[in-house]
């Protein structure tokens, strides 16, 4: 681990690494906000923020938590950030805290997070960790921003709300629906996959 | 009247995994078998009943009352996460035959985040005891359903000739979109 450079352990989350087309993590979040392009990028950008400072708590005190109750331990320092972000979102951001609703609270059982701390944080200084959290993080607001932009443009003709498509354009009331997330992720997931067999062979 | 309001829409028209998409790790990782899918459906609506009823005790007996209403996320998580614990050890005990069945996907449920989102819904949505009750009732049957309809079609696609690159999990969300578009369909029941 030790002799990956700086730019790898970031670069990592981006692609190869990438917690929702690669490792299938986090789909509930992904799939439930992504309905419009800013309620993504707020979900992503919380996501962060709770990452982000688990990673650190966890990579300092890392030595003190017996193996037993690390799991626990894990989630009551995730809670803690997430209910800092809750509370945050709804005092200066209230539309959006209402427009997230429960996936909020919800990105404590986010497996992103969870499995980034049992896999990374625990065994890795703090440095290092960070960088983790960070690419981690970049790459799930990256998939986060690729599902919300189909759905958001196709469903509703705009993009972070202004009007992209002519007066033709009749949205497709499917993609804003549930049932418009699950199939554009499916399809996603399937074009990721081409593009990493087409880079592999050249 | 108001009950059964309830209980149709947590199972059909609300569905967990379709309308709300908690639990989709499992959903798409245990549905690949009618049998399996049915035991993980029962474990999560078996935990999501009690569940229901310790997080309702807990929110109203002493959160609520001393004003403690920020730390819903940490007491929730805390207690699904002893009560999967308590549950597994005490269906050891009692019923080795329904451990056997259930063993290996207790513990995978505290990681589900339908329980925690059972619990923070039916706190957003004010329940009383009972509606609390049968709503975690009826949203555990709600994901039985979802995850047993989703083995049936999965057992059937091992057949079909798919393009590669959607095998596995894309063909699995786009399975669920439709049965999602379906599901669609039972929005006018309740209103």
């Amino acid at each position: 681990m030790a002799t990956k450079s700086i730019k790898t352990e970031y670069l990592k989350g981006l692609w190869k690494e990438n917690p929702v087309f690669r490792q299938l993590l986090g789909l509930c979040p992904t799939l439930a906000v992504t309905g419009t392009v800013i309620t993504g990028i707020a979900m992503g950008l919380a996501t962060t923020f709770v990452l982000i400072f688990s990673s650190l708590v966890v990579a300092s005190i890392k030595k003190l938590i017996p193996a037993q109750v690390r799991i626990a331990t894990y989630i009551v320092i995730i809670a803690s950030f997430v209910t800092i972000a809750d509370q945050f979102l709804k005092a200066f951001f209230y539309p959006i805290s209402e427009a997230l609703g429960p996936y909020v609270p919800l990105i404590v059982v986010n497996c992103i997070i969870l499995g980034r701390q049992e896999a990374f944080s625990s065994r890795n200084s703090v440095g290092r960790s960070l960088i983790d959290a960070l690419g981690m993080s970049t790459g799930f607001i990256l998939a986060l921003l690729a599902l919300s932009t189909f759905r958001e443009i196709l469903g509703a003709g705009t993009f972070l709300g202004y009007q992209v498509m002519g007066s033709w354009f009749k949205p497709w009331l499917i993609m804003i629906l549930p049932a418009g997330a699950f199939i554009t992720l499916g399809i996603l997931l399937g074009t990721a996959l081409v593009i990493e067999r087409k880079t592999k062979r050249s | 009247m108001e009950l059964a309001a309830i209980f149709i829409s947590a199972v059909l028209v609300q569905n967990f995994v379709l309308y709300y998409f908690f639990g989709i790790c499992p959903f798409l990782g245990v549905s690949k078998k009618i049998d399996s899918a049915l035991s993980m459906g029962l474990a999560v609506t078996f935990v999501m009943t009690i569940t229901a009823v310790v997080s309702w005790l807990i929110n109203n007996f002493i959160l609520i009352p001393y004003g403690l209403d920020y730390l819903q996320i940490v007491s929730f998580i805390l207690v699904i996460a002893s009560l999967v614990q308590l549950v597994e050890m005490f269906i050891r005990k009692i019923s080795p035959p329904l451990y056997q069945a259930l063993g290996i996907y207790l513990p995978l449920i505290t990681t589900n985040c339908a329980i925690m989102g059972l619990a923070l819904i039916a706190a957003l949505n004010e329940y009383n005891f009972i509606e609390t009750v049968i709503f975690g009732f009826g949203s555990g049957i709600g994901f039985t359903l979802a995850i047993v309809l989703m083995a049936g079609i999965r057992e059937q696609l091992d057949l079909a000739d798919v393009p590669i690159p959607l095998k596995g999990a894309g063909i699995a969300l786009i399975v669920a979109g439709i049965m999602a578009l379906a599901f669609n369909g039972f929005l006018g029941m309740i209103q």
